[in-house]
């Protein structure tokens, strides 16, 4: 006997989920349908795509571009991320650890513009710190100087935004991940520690083996946070080409691209920057499915 | 994110504005039928314009004052950029169209869709100099020819104290530290502009043709619109931008840019006369007054490094009402009055009498399409 209202909640949860299929598949068949005339411009006369050379070169810098300012937030934000975490939940007194934890969530409320500000007023003070890295660092690709042997004078690089965006996914990946390392059974940290091992031990054999596949998801959630991130990056960085070195202007997001080219743009621009949002549409498709992959992964190995 | 969301919000927005400037001029259309509006008779209805972004203060203060003297007016503008505005108009949901660039043929054929067969009418509105403008202590202003320029935002020169700055300026105390050039990263008509005349003047050393977007080979800082390079080149020493001179604030020192064997400052007056001593575009009708900016003017006293922003209005309306309210309007605009409100709140630079003349007598054809 099946009462009503399970009827009608089984149904309106069915909408529900099938709404947001619905949804997603109307954004992918919006990008593709608005795409096909840069694709067939781009095989019939690449000179008419922006930088003349189709679409392929055009968007490879911007895909770069945004890898690498994602790979740098992630690579500042985690360790401090989870250093954070492991302290609000094994290591602080309990009343300063969750005023700490509050004060890191709020950090996500704070909207993007402001950060951006933030990274502009700051990014002149970097250019001492840039200037000593390209000085002693050099050598590295990534922190060479340009071909007059100087730094970017106003510090708005890669490097600044990439910064910004590290403080900007830091709350993700902090909040996640102390959840996680909260449901850390009880039993086996006193275990570990019964059996005479310090507290970094009882950490490292107890917490994070178990918290790992909610720290990857964590990571991963923090990654589609930074590829995604708009405003903060259009502000800071000066965009340009492709370049490997952090410390001189150049590169560009996907998401930066459009935001500030849309508002002047009709006709093929229209299209291609739309395209170009496909492709940040596949990159964070791609992200997902594959901490998806790594979530299950390490699950069943624990089950 | 945040600006992906505030899209849409937008086009909601303005697809309101539309529906009721639809419903406001069927309104005064019954009212208005048969009172042949001469210049002083007062309009009403509401006119959509939708543009160019340069124009956006200007525009702004015409639409308060059109208002103050037609109490039942109401001009609604939003500043989505150039492209956008002559989409839209040639898509017959905007009166008029604010660009910082001429309709191409394609365009002036399209619009006999929308307008009729005598098509649009475009004329320039909005006049302002580009500055180029520069942070050196102490330095409040430099002699720089067209090819000077180039070479500094093509990345040639990279230093203040390069001979070649110095041969110009020859009394400057110029340091010894880099130059930083700063552009435009988003698309602009500021760039367009700018781009369009070191190419003109100097096509040695800036082979690219004018374009929105700076070109991406030439190295260099960038900043988001007028703003961003005005607070890039303030906030760093040895810093250069390009910027619309209204923009320019007392910290920076501008150029005096080459005209023929002068150097010549950028000022309202030399703007419009520059504008004043270019040529119209040969080849399309009467109305259509689409200036071929003279960049290589050789002419004392003008400033070729100018910005030209038009209105594109339609030579025919569907009925009476929307007609002289559209004529009404854009007489203001270019009246005396509407110019010098114009450089008060957005210091452009006045058309000159002669432009603006040729301009009302266009704006005077506006007819109902019959």
């Amino acid at each position: 006997m099946v009462r009503p209202g399970d009827r009608i909640f089984s149904l309106l949860s069915l909408a529900a989920g099938i709404l947001i299929l619905a949804i997603l598949a109307g954004v992918a068949l919006f990008l593709l349908l608005q795409s096909t005339d840069v694709i067939r411009a781009s095989a019939s006369e690449p000179g008419s795509i922006s930088g003349g050379h189709g679409f392929i070169a055009y968007v490879l810098p911007l895909i770069a571009g945004t890898l690498i300012s994602a790979l740098i937030a992630l690579l500042v934000a985690t360790p401090f991320a989870l250093g954070i975490a492991l302290f609000t939940t094994h290591i602080a007194p309990r009343r300063f650890a969750s005023s700490l934890g509050y004060v890191i969530d709020l950090l996500a409320a704070i909207p993007s513009v402001v950060y951006g500000l933030w990274g502009l007023s700051i990014s002149g003070h970097l250019t001492g710190l840039y200037a000593w890295l390209a000085t002693w660092l050099g050598w590295i690709p990534i922190f060479a100087p340009d071909a007059g042997g100087g730094v970017s004078q106003t510090g708005n690089t890669i490097l600044t935004a990439s910064l910004v965006l590290s403080i900007m996914v830091l709350p993700i990946i902090t909040s996640l991940s102390r959840e996680v390392f909260l449901q850390t059974p009880r039993l086996q940290e006193e275990a570990a520690l019964a059996l005479g091992a310090t507290r970094w031990e009882m950490i490292r054999m107890a917490v994070l083996p178990f918290g790992t596949s909610g720290i990857v998801s964590a990571i991963m959630l923090g990654l589609g946070r930074a590829l995604g991130e708009t405003m903060a990056v259009a502000m800071v960085l000066s965009s340009g080409g492709l370049t490997l070195s952090l410390l001189v202007s150049g590169n560009q997001t996907i998401a930066a691209e459009i935001a500030q080219n849309f508002p002047e743009a009709s006709g093929l621009r229209l299209s291609e920057l739309i395209s170009i949002g496909l492709v940040l549409f596949a990159i964070t498709l791609i992200v997902n499915m594959a901490a998806r992959w790594i979530v299950t992964r390490t699950t069943i190995k624990e089950g | 994110m945040k600006l992906k969301r505030v899209i849409p919000a937008a086009a909601i927005v303005s697809i309101g504005a539309l529906t009721l400037s639809a419903c406001g001029g069927s309104a005064t259309g019954e009212t208005g039928t048969g009172s042949q509006a001469s210049d002083s008779a007062s309009v009403s209805g509401t006119l959509v314009g939708i543009g160019s972004s340069a124009q956006k203060s200007a525009v702004q203060a015409w639409s308060t004052d059109f208002k103050s003297a037609n109490s039942g007016a109401q001009v609604n503008y939003s500043p989505d950029g150039s492209g956008a505005g002559v989409k839209q108009f040639l898509a017959g949901t905007a009166d008029f169209a604010g660009s910082d660039a001429y309709l191409e043929d394609d365009q002036v054929e399209a619009a006999k869709k929308v307008c009729g067969p005598d098509g649009a009418i475009e004329f320039p509105v909005y006049i302002s100099p580009i500055s180029v403008a520069f942070n050196l202590e102490g330095v409040s202003e430099l002699n720089m020819s067209p090819s000077l320029i180039a070479q500094i935002f093509s990345g040639k020169i990279t230093t203040w104290n390069d001979p070649a700055i110095k041969a110009e300026n020859a009394d400057a105390n110029l340091p010894d530290s880099p130059i930083t050039a700063v552009h435009r990263k988003d698309e602009s008509g500021t760039t367009e502009n700018f781009t369009d005349y070191l190419n003109k003047t100097a096509s040695k050393d800036w082979p690219d043709e004018g374009s929105k977007e700076f070109p991406g080979a030439y190295k260099g800082e960038s900043a988001q619109g007028t703003d961003g390079v005005v607070s890039t080149v303030t906030k760093t020493k040895g810093a250069i931008g390009y910027v619309d001179s209204s923009a320019v604030t007392d910290d920076m020192g501008t150029a005096k840019i080459k005209v023929g064997d002068t150097y010549v400052a950028h000022s309202a007056e030399a703007a419009a006369k520059a504008v004043e001593a270019s040529d119209q575009v040969s080849g399309r009708g009467e109305n259509d007054i689409a200036i071929d900016i003279k960049r290589d003017s050789t002419e004392a006293d003008t400033y070729p490094l100018v910005l030209v922003s038009y209105h594109i209005v339609c030579s025919a309306y569907a009925d009476q009402a929307k007609a002289d309210l559209v004529k009404s309007w854009e007489k203001y605009v270019l009246s005396d009055e509407g110019q010098q409100s114009g450089a008060e709140n957005a210091k452009s630079a006045p058309l000159s009498p002669a432009v603006a003349e040729k301009a009302a007598k266009a704006v005077d054809t506006i007819k109902v399409k019959g």
